[in-house]
């Protein structure tokens, strides 16, 4: 038993019990505390797993290699930007209690584990004490109608995509007699124990990582969640949790079932092409922002799974640069919309960016900036995480893919496009509130990444690098 | 008995044919023995406390369910410790170690849920 290898999920099981006391036995507010702590517990995770040793522990439960190293300095990156994001927005919202935190590490916990399982049930342990933290912050403005439909919402459709989950995996386990990822490995190294019940099972597996990542056709719940949940909860929703589903995704698919991948391409293939098509045209007529997000972030799932129906080492590197990308050019777009406040209430329309260059100028540059990388104009990050995965889709001889990509991506253009029309040649909409410290931090940082990231991209995709060669080797 | 399988679940077969008697006896002695005054109220459905056919939209008190939700986590926690002790002697320092944790995080739950008044009825 080795259990340095899961120090950092340790790490951050005992700093969020040492939270939940810290916050609830003094008889003041905690939140600034609670929320300080949980942020220092991400970094100190993330110290800990970027200087983790590789191997196996809990009887081959969970793994510790280059892989888990790159996903969960993502994830704790995702997540302590998440706490940051949110300290402002609670305060003023009067949602300003110690459990947001609380959950946030707990949530974050969930995602550690996700991407180290290496065995379905502790990949359904760690599934399932995210999805339980998230549908409470994302009802976590209770007496807010929109808030709590959300999170009901959320529950319900995630409790379904969680049986569907369990119906694959148990289907899995009648069928190669292991939940153990290497054993299923094994047994499926000889194509002719491939029955038609475990690629069922192995469906229904594919089928509950996507309503996680939120790829069409299972996308439903996104764009009411997005939009009732407060804003520091979609944009905690829109960054960690899918970097982490979407990890998990590569893992399952890479590793277990890595000798199905002409079975598992097809589906892929085509959950990609309707993610990134309904992501380019079914944001153009919103007006919510929060909700324009929501289809967004689907588009660029679809994105993401292209590098995945690739099915080769140049495609799962495409698929993990892009969701670093993505993660990091996201949340100083989610930073923009939590800043958005007018005379001390949260606005959340289109038209209420209108003329911000004249009020607020770096913020309307720091947003034009996010928006041109989305929609994938050289030289900003979006640009090359599109152009890693399109690669990828062409090297494996999916043209389907790669051009219905870059024509979704074009039509994507409009939306992404009109909200810097709108914030730069729009009559002003009146000034927005001074927008705080924290929030200003996230977005200057993203947006540094964000533009400057073509200068120097090797440390990502060399680690993206090493990160498939530990999933596939 | 030819099959040994069958012969292993032979006790089982004993031990419904023992219990169903004793439950037959006992609501059937009820039956013969006690005196029958039914009125309405008594022949109604037992449904904890509420009247068991009436709107469904209804409202009702959420401490009854914060209760049953409370109760349900220790009663699971005591289901566990029963096996757990009775195999102590054989999973040694680690499933001690292993229970005494799963304790501690029930413990700082019960801390939360006292000090935010989970407990308190008023």
């Amino acid at each position: 038993m080795n259990w340095i290898l899961a120090l950092p999920e340790l790490v951050l099981a005992l700093s969020g019990l040492a939270i939940l006391g810290i916050g609830v036995l003094p008889k003041r507010n905690t939140h600034f505390a609670c929320a300080m702590a949980a942020v220092g517990a991400f970094l100190l995770a993330a110290a800990l797993a970027i200087g983790a040793p590789e191997g196996s522990a809990f009887g081959g439960q969970i793994v510790s290699d280059a892989f888990t190293r790159f996903a969960k300095v993502l994830i704790l990156i995702g997540a302590a930007a998440g706490v940051v994001l949110s300290l402002d927005y609670n305060a003023r919202e009067g949602l300003d209690r110690f459990e947001y935190p609380v959950l946030l590490v707990f949530a974050t916990l969930g995602m550690l584990v996700m991407v180290s399982a290496n065995d379905l049930m502790s990949l359904y342990i760690g599934l399932e004490l995210l999805s339980l933290s998230l549908y409470v912050v994302a009802a976590f403005n209770r007496d807010d109608e929109r808030s709590a439909e959300a999170g009901l919402k959320y529950f319900v459709l995630g409790a379904l995509a969680s049986g569907l989950l369990l119906y694959g995996s148990s289907l899995t386990y009648g069928f190669t007699g292991t939940t153990n990822f290497d054993r299923i490995a094994d047994a499926l190294s000889d194509p002719s124990k491939a029955s038609s019940g475990l690629v069922v099972g192995m469906v229904f597996v594919i089928v509950g990582l996507a309503f996680k990542v939120s790829a069409v056709p299972f996308h439903m719940w996104t764009p009411d969640v997005y939009e009732g949940a407060p804003t520091p909860v979609t944009a905690f929703f829109a960054a960690a949790p899918k970097v982490a589903a979407i990890g998990l995704f590569a893992r399952v698919l890479g590793g277990p079932f890595g000798d199905l991948a002409g079975q598992w391409q097809q589906v892929i293939v085509l959950i990609s092409l309707l993610s990134m098509v309904l992501g380019a045209f079914a944001a153009i007529g919103q007006s919510n922002i929060k909700r324009l997000m929501a289809y967004s972030s689907i588009g660029h799932v679809g994105y993401a799974l292209v590098g995945l129906a690739a099915a080769s080492e140049a495609g799962m590197r495409g698929l993990l640069v892009y969701m670093a990308i993505y993660l990091l050019m996201n949340l100083g777009a989610f930073a923009v919309l939590v800043a958005m406040r007018r005379q001390g209430r949260a606005v959340e329309r289109v038209e209420d960016l209108a003329g911000l260059a004249r009020t607020d100028l770096s913020m309307a540059v720091w947003m034009a900036i996010f928006m041109f990388s989305m929609a994938g104009i050289p030289p900003l990050a979006g640009f090359f995480g599109k152009m890693f995965v399109f690669k990828a889709a062409i090297d494996a001889g999916l043209w389907t893919l790669a051009i219905v990509g870059v024509l979704s991506s074009v039509v994507s253009a409009f939306y992404y496009l009109r909200i810097v029309k709108v914030m730069f040649f729009d009559e002003p909409a009146g000034a927005l509130d001074p927008r705080p410290a924290s929030v200003s931090f996230v977005m200057a940082a993203s947006g540094v990444f964000t533009t400057l990231f073509f200068l120097y991209p090797a440390p990502l995709v060399a680690a993206a690098q090493a990160a498939v060669a530990a999933l596939l080797g | 008995m030819t099959q040994p399988l069958l012969a292993d679940y032979f006790p089982i077969l004993v031990f419904l044919g023992i219990a169903g008697g004793i439950a037959i006896a006992m609501v059937g002695g009820a039956y013969l023995a006690a005196r029958q005054k039914p009125y309405a109220e008594k022949l109604s459905t037992y449904e904890c406390g509420f009247a068991p056919f009436e709107d469904t939209r209804h409202r009702f008190d959420v401490r009854f369910y914060l209760v049953a939700i409370l109760f349900i986590i220790f009663d699971l926690e005591v289901a566990f410790l029963f096996p757990w002790a009775i195999a102590l002697g054989d999973i040694g320092w680690l499933g001690f170690g292993s229970m005494m944790g799963f304790l501690f995080v029930l413990t700082v739950g019960f801390v939360y849920e006292w000090r935010k008044g989970a407990l308190d009825w008023e």
